[in-house]
């Protein structure tokens, strides 16, 4: 077979490695926002959902929620654009799914059988943060078209939040990275988190929260905005207009948005961690291993372990999987504890607070890197 | 822009319709349309006679259905001139302020609900489950509960009520505490709702506005101390005044904070109504037809939701002639219009809320 077909199956590959993971989560996430605000507000949460006498802690709900969603009729309000309203879905979903395919899920490994190194990330691009942001900006498109397509006034109110919240946040969102940018000298994301496995001082690696802490805070902050997620939540806030941009729409397109948000949350998620949390990387494991294979001493005894390069790959593929997935608890947890801003709160605490904050830690951080 | 939110719009908590003027985010107006639960519960009370009327009265306000049994009955003994037991009017004290409670639950639950944080609201939600158990005991309804009957209550306290309401009242002010480090202490909420829709004392009083939304705004008036009735001239309570921990007189925050201080004034006056419980009847004799003699009469009581009073007119016949029902929701919607320009789409949420509208009680 040529070349070009084995890097084709390659991707693909990849691409299934990346895809089906994230969507699963995206489910498990729904299962788990429903339990995790029943054990904040001492419910029991989903737990009806059975196959015969199993429910499984609820974990069928998920399917059985999108079983419904399938068979649910699609509305399309009257005097719609259907055109627009039909893609504005897709669109809003597509971008958060793409961002995934730069953000490295493991380092080069060997593996048996082929000769050269596989890097674990379906595209290693050189400008991979900044085609993050140019693609994670497309979502603005989604939300924007769905609430002026809908033909609700209150879908326009929800699109005219989340696009004018989205601009400004992701200026700041923009900036923060700067810090790490400069910090690692790379914009290449597998640069970026192969440098945060060299050590700081005293056994630390270099981590982003730690050479970035300013950084990170103001990342997640500004994520959270991007995500419309609470207490940023002002697009969709339910109590003053109804359900913003999604308003209008039912059945799986609107399913289509639900799933999109929980992506979202597993993709900034990746994002913090590939940036501010070392990536893979696990303390005490030289990314190196990966490609040549390491022998651990087992404590006590003169046995050592051997491990081979794909197992040692295969290890910190389940590391970056875990970091992901507490990184989505946290960030779920957050919905439940704050109560929302209004909408001019959010710009000013966006463009007053962030963004002098972020520019300042840019200016910080440029001057002890020249000096 | 021209907006409709409601009648079926979520902050509305039930069927309320606001027109609203926007341009953008900011209103220029937002109009108020009542009308949309109006039962006629005012011309069926012609229609059933005095007793018969009781349990319609529950439906004025299903949040509190207490306040409108006990207007209703005080309005009916005051025309009959009848003497209610001393024990009948402390258990009534006992019911309503419990009730008090429960329905400042809903109030500053659904407003902590209406700012986007929806955890503080289950948290009350859990705490009137154990409430509507009470009730339950106590008259054998959870919601709509036909307790107060005339000339005294439907029934005695069922055996060692006294200590479960105990027992709960000393797990509430822990809860109480618990809510504020929750919810009313957050910098967002306080950001949210300081210096929001302010109301002077001028605009209260000139629009109508009563109970928690007129001492918000300054206006030292409670029913309970200043129109004594009942038994509550035997009782020592406060009536917090004014501003809370945050924020300037009369603006929502002051609305919200003030419901927190009540229940914990109420949690005192339970104590010492449960305490001073004397022994006795807990029903006068009233004669199986009730037919007061011609006259009128106007009963008022503090509820919930402030001021609300029966007016009553009998011809002497087993029928009232004419009842009307005045509410603090009707009046506390007719603010709305008057402080609505300058607010953003949020902030009407918030005044909305933090007026404590029960959309039944607003057009009975």
């Amino acid at each position: 077979m040529p070349s070009w077909w084995w890097l084709l199956i390659e991707v693909l590959v990849k691409v299934v490695l990346v895809l089906v993971p994230l969507l699963t989560v995206a489910a498990l996430l729904t299962w788990d926002e429903r339990k995790q605000s029943a054990l904040m507000q001492d419910r029991l949460g989903p737990n009806r959902a059975n196959i015969g006498p199993f429910t499984l802690w609820g974990l069928i709900h998920p399917i059985a929620d999108t079983l419904k969603l399938f068979f649910k009729e699609d509305i399309v309000p009257d005097r719609a654009d259907k055109l627009l309203h039909a893609l504005a879905p897709i669109l809003a979903l597509a971008p958060s799914l793409i961002v995934y395919c730069v953000i490295p899920f493991g380092p080069a490994v060997q593996i048996p059988g082929i000769g050269r190194p596989i890097a674990l990330q379906v595209a290693d691009l050189d400008a991979g943060l900044l085609f993050i942001f140019a693609i994670s900006s497309l979502a603005v498109f989604g939300v924007a078209l769905a609430g002026w397509a809908s033909n609700n006034k209150f879908s326009l109110l929800g699109a005219l939040r989340a696009s004018a919240q989205m601009f400004s946040y992701e200026i700041v969102l923009g900036l923060a990275a700067v810090g790490v940018i400069v910090v690692f000298g790379s914009v290449r994301m597998s640069e970026l988190v192969a440098r945060q496995a060299t050590p700081l001082w005293g056994g630390l690696p270099s981590w982003g929260i730690l050479v970035q802490p300013l950084g990170f805070v103001l990342f997640m902050v500004a994520a959270l905005a991007e995500l419309k997620r609470s207490p940023f939540d002002v697009p969709e806030g339910e109590s003053e207009i109804v359900a913003g941009f999604w308003t209008e729409y039912s059945g799986m397109r609107w399913g289509m948005f639900y799933v999109a948000e929980f992506v979202e949350v597993s993709v900034l998620s990746g994002l913090l961690v590939a940036l501010f949390f070392g990536g893979y990387h696990i303390p005490g494991v030289d990314p190196g291993w990966a490609l040549t294979g390491h022998t651990v001493a087992i404590p006590f005894t003169s046995h050592g372990l051997a491990i081979a390069g794909w197992g040692w790959g295969l290890l910190m593929m389940l590391a970056f999987g875990l970091k992901v997935i507490v990184g989505d608890v946290v960030l779920q947890q957050i919905r439940w504890t704050f109560p929302r801003f209004r909408y001019d709160q959010v710009m000013s605490l966006g463009w007053k607070m962030l963004l002098p904050l972020a520019l300042l830690n840019v200016l910080v951080t440029g001057a002890i890197v020249i000096r | 822009m021209l907006l409709n939110m409601g009648p079926h719009h979520p902050a509305t908590h039930g069927v309320l319709n606001f027109v609203v003027e926007t341009d953008g985010e900011v209103l220029s107006r937002a109009v108020p349309e009542v009308g949309y639960l109006h039962r006629g519960i005012e011309k069926i009370a012609e229609k059933v006679g005095y007793t018969g009327f009781m349990p319609y009265t529950d439906r004025i306000d299903y949040c509190a259905a207490m306040f409108p049994n006990q207007g209703w009955a005080m309005a009916v003994e005051r025309l009959l001139g009848l003497q209610v037991p001393r024990r009948a009017e402390y258990l009534r004290v006992i019911a309503t302020e419990l009730c008090r409670i429960a329905s400042h639950f809903i109030a500053v639950g659904s407003m902590a609900m209406d700012i986007g944080a929806y955890t503080p609201f289950l948290f009350l939600i859990r705490e009137r489950e154990t409430f509507n158990d009470l009730m339950e005991y106590l008259c054998g309804a959870r919601l709509t509960f036909n307790y107060v009957w005339i000339g005294g209550v439907s029934r005695d306290f069922h055996p060692g009520l006294d200590k479960k309401i105990c027992a709960w009242l000393d797990k509430l002010e822990p809860i109480i505490d618990e809510f504020d480090r929750l919810i009313s202490f957050n910098p967002i909420y306080i950001d949210r709702l300081v210096n929001v829709a302010v109301l002077s004392r001028q605009d209260v009083i000139g629009h109508g506005l009563v109970g928690p939304n007129l001492r918000a705004s300054g206006v030292d008036f409670d029913l309970r101390r200043d129109v004594p009735y009942s038994v509550y001239p035997e009782l020592k309570f406060k009536v917090p005044v004014g501003r809370g921990p945050f924020g300037v007189e009369g603006d929502c925050y002051a609305r919200y904070y003030a419901r927190i201080e009540e229940m914990r004034e109420s949690i005192q006056l339970l104590r010492q109504a449960i305490a001073g419980l004397p022994e006795g009847e807990h029903r006068a004799r009233v004669p199986r037809k009730i037919k007061p003699p011609p006259g009128e009469c106007y009963a008022r009581i503090e509820s919930a939701r402030g001021e609300m009073s029966y007016y009553l007119i009998s011809d002497g016949t087993e029928l009232p002639y004419r009842v009307h029902v005045r509410t603090g929701s009707f009046s506390a919607m007719s603010i709305i219009e008057h402080a609505s320009p300058g607010l953003m789409i949020a902030d009407l949420v918030a005044l909305i809320a933090s007026l404590d509208v029960v959309a039944p009680e607003v057009d009975r």
